[in-house]
């Protein structure tokens, strides 16, 4: 029962990240493909996470937390190439 | 008995965690500047990303893996906001104005 739940939020949170993955492509500016990619990196976190709990391995929630820690420093490295056009 | 009341409260998080995280993803595909694009990014994913986490810790109960989670949240909660201020302030200061309706005449 609860598997079946959990591979549902999975497969939703999937099909959202395919409709990010669009403006991350085809968005007009730089910026708005690093929102995108923002966005993109959280649902991966929650993805993980969800598949650890699928496949009982619950290993993958280490992998979720350094996951995190780098989706935050993209992001602000991507902003800071933004505003300076450099690191 | 009470697994099923928890089992319920856990459906509960994760359907408003993804109702959020579809927010957010419409908010990104139909608005038209980057700024409102933030506005709805913003709120929507550190909302659902914290709602799925805490119910995936209801679920598995008090343990090492639910203790990893609550951290996993709290960062989520402490970096998300801050990435969004990040970029909307190194834009706004690289010089795009943000976007206004089109008044007639």
């Amino acid at each position: 029962m609860m598997q079946e739940i959990f591979e549902y939020t999975t497969l939703c949170l999937l099909a959202t990240t395919l409709l990010c993955l669009y403006r991350a492509i085809v968005g007009p500016e730089p910026w708005d493909r690093a929102i995108a990619i923002n966005v993109v990196g959280t649902k991966t976190i929650i993805i993980v996470v969800l598949i650890g709990y699928l496949f009982d391995s619950l290993y993958f929630v280490d992998v979720a937390i350094v996951y995190a820690l780098f989706n935050f420093i993209l992001t602000v490295a991507l902003s800071k190439q933004i505003e300076f056009g450099g690191l | 008995m009470m697994d099923c009341i928890m089992d319920g409260v856990t459906v509960l998080f994760l359907a408003g965690g993804l109702f959020f995280f579809i927010t957010a993803t419409i908010g990104l595909l139909r608005f038209p500047d980057l700024y409102t694009r933030l506005h709805a990014t913003g709120k929507g994913d550190t909302l659902g990303a914290s709602l799925i986490l805490l119910g995936l810790g209801l679920y598995s109960g008090i343990s090492t893996t639910t203790a990893k989670l609550l951290i996993m949240m709290i960062f989520i909660m402490l970096t998300s906001p801050v990435a969004t201020h990040t970029i909307s302030r190194a834009v706004y200061n690289k010089g795009v104005k943000p976007w206004v309706r089109e008044v007639d005449g």
